[in-house]
């Protein structure tokens, strides 16, 4: 797929220092147009994988081709068009908000004027006007993405990249960012993202790709990923006190396909299917363990994650 | 047309350092006048003054010996404040370099912007120390300008020296080491630097006069002792200009190497 905004292929990443593989054989295609994200947990190697899309991080295997530039042969014409949020604040500390965003126009060959015009219709978009003159480290956490983000489009880049946007930020200023982006995505700018909110990924991305320990584990349209899983459920039991026989126990009930400790006492199952009778037969097995509370989760992508994984994406 | 692109964004970026340097300018001022003012006022005035003068070479005041001095320290000092402490900070600190390379243009010339802007602001320290050494002493001062292609020579190799070091010493310095930079660089390369005396009169001295040729201030001093204090002995010109030029080369190409290893893991 030449045509695609973001074409990784066989990507490997060893850290001069690093042990292990950071990115052990990713392949990724984004279509333009999209909004791609990247779910994994902590060191999954989302952060290796956009850095390399986005020239920061050298490869040791594989290539990258960006818009269609490899990102090893010419990083600086890719740098021209894309634009990069980071995992940390790089806002410029010395500069105030309206001259984050006035420079960054000014690296990217914009004039005094047409920078000027971008600068002051990007703060009134991202509603950071009236704090136009403040220094970044007077911003909340929200404002500071919001102007990072501002900041990272202000070239109009055609491949936007996110790494975990959310991050740290509360509840609120979390759902704002996310109608940034919805709102980035349908003027047509595609999105790259990581994050490891299943909840985001579910909510925000066209496709999904799950990866774990430098490799993708699967990738798809969220709804597909969790139908994949065949209508199966997550049922939690706290328990007053947990015996290790109750586990065995419960993987021999019918409909069972996973069962195991949630490391707070209580037992996680995962069921093969949406069956009621399921339910009333585990709550009797467990019963003898003192059953305090029954949830059962909606298939989420978290479900996904633990039926690929065997763990859960917090831990 | 890539050029263009590249020169634009080069542009943008000493457009954003000189924003930067005008907020500041306050700031910039005192760090560059206080240390040779102090100097001067006191070695060049109260001394003489109360008849507790330093003796200088071949009747010239000890003010003449100092002039030229004072400019390179000031020149090397902005080299470190200017390019290297704020690069400390930006890599270790707020991580704020990792935006500033994702500039559409290669990595190497955002870090030979640092040196740039670094020797701008050398230069400019330069122009600002001058007057002082000439108005504050209380004796003569023996300055000469007629060899002003000379003067003007030296000062932009130095102040790109200066910059240099400022980017290397930035790229390998961690945020908790940064007073390091100050007691085991600065401070020794001034005193052994032939700030306050000319090299020609450590002949007393040989392993000395030997030892020093390392230090690349040595020959910024000397330079500008050529071209401003022609009756102090000096080096000669083929030696100091190519001393820096070295210097310039080896300092530029690690400074160089050493931003693009931090910047690309
Ligand atoms: N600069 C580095 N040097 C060595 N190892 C690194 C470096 N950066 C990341 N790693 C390692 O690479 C793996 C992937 O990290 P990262 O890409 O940051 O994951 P994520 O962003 O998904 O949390 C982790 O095991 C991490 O410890
Ligand atoms: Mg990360």
């Amino acid at each position: 797929m030449i045509d695609g905004a973001v074409t990784v292929r066989a990507l490997e990443k060893v850290y001069p220092r690093g042990r292990v593989k950071a990115v052990d054989g990713v392949d990724l295609d984004v279509a333009r147009g999209e909004l791609f994200g990247l779910l994994g947990p902590n060191g999954a190697g989302k952060t290796t994988t956009v850095g390399i899309c986005t020239t920061r991080v050298l490869p040791t295997g594989g290539s990258v081709v960006v818009e269609g530039i490899d990102v090893t042969v010419d990083p600086a014409a890719v740098r021209e068009c894309i634009g990069v949020v980071t995992q940390y604040n790089t806002l410029d500390r010395a500069c105030t908000v309206w001259e984050n965003v006035y420079f960054h126009c000014r690296f990217f060959t914009m004039g005094r004027r047409a920078a000027k015009g971008r600068a002051e219709e990007l703060l009134e978009q991202f509603r950071l006007t009236e704090r136009a003159g403040s220094m970044p480290d007077e911003l909340s956490g929200g404002m500071a993405q919001r102007l990072q983000v501002a900041r990272a489009i202000a070239h109009r880049p055609r491949v936007l990249f996110l790494d975990e946007p959310t991050a740290g930020l509360d509840p609120q200023s979390r759902i704002a960012l996310w109608d940034i982006v919805g709102g980035l995505r349908r003027e047509g700018i595609t999105v790259v993202l990581t994050t490891h909110y299943m909840e985001e990924a579910q909510r925000l991305c066209d496709r999904v790709a799950i990866i774990d320990r430098g490799r993708i584990l699967v990738c798809d349209t969220p709804t597909a990923l969790v139908r994949d899983l065949d209508e199966g459920r997550v049922v939690e039991l706290s328990l007053d006190r947990l015996d290790g026989r109750l586990l065995d126990r419960l993987r021999r009930v019918d409909g069972v396909a996973a069962a195991e400790s949630d490391g707070r006492g209580g037992v996680r199952i995962r069921t093969t299917g949406a069956d009621g009778r399921v339910l009333a037969a585990l709550v009797e097995v467990a019963h003898p363990c003192g059953v305090r509370d029954v949830s059962i989760g909606e298939p989420s992508l978290e479900t996904v994650f633990i039926a690929l994984t065997g763990r859960d994406l917090r831990e | 047309m890539r050029l263009r692109t590249y020169s634009a964004a080069f542009g943008g970026l000493l457009l954003r350092d000189a924003r930067v340097l005008v907020r500041e300018s306050v700031p910039f001022v005192l760090r560059t006048v206080m240390n040779p003012l102090l100097f001067v006022f006191v070695f060049a005035y109260v001394f003489p003054t109360i008849g507790q003068g330093l003796r200088a070479p071949q009747g010239v005041s000890f003010a003449t010996v100092i002039v030229p001095g004072l400019v390179a320290v000031a020149i090397v000092f902005q080299g470190i404040s200017a390019v290297a402490l704020p690069l400390v900070h930006e890599f270790g600190g707020t991580r704020e370099i990792e935006d500033r390379v994702m500039a559409p243009l290669p990595v190497a010339a955002v870090a030979a912007e640092k040196v740039v802007f670094g020797a701008m602001q050398s230069v400019v320290a330069a122009l600002l120390v001058f007057p002082l050494t000439y108005l504050v002493p209380a004796g003569d001062v023996a300055v000469r300008l007629d060899n002003w292609p000379l003067l003007l020579l030296v000062i932009v190799l130095a102040s790109l020296t200066a910059g240099s070091l400022g980017l290397f010493v930035g790229t390998v310095v961690r945020p908790q080491q940064v007073q390091l930079i100050f007691s085991i660089l600065v401070i020794p390369i001034t005193f052994l630097g032939c700030v306050y005396y000319p090299w020609a009169s450590l002949d007393a001295i040989p392993w000395l006069r030997v030892a020093v040729l390392v230090n690349p201030l040595v020959y910024m001093s000397e330079g500008l002792r050529a071209a401003l204090t022609p009756d102090v002995p000096s080096m000669p010109a083929w030696a100091f200009l190519g001393a820096i030029t070295i210097a310039l080369a080896a300092l530029s190409f690690l400074g160089i190497r050493s931003f693009t290893r931090r910047v690309q893991s």
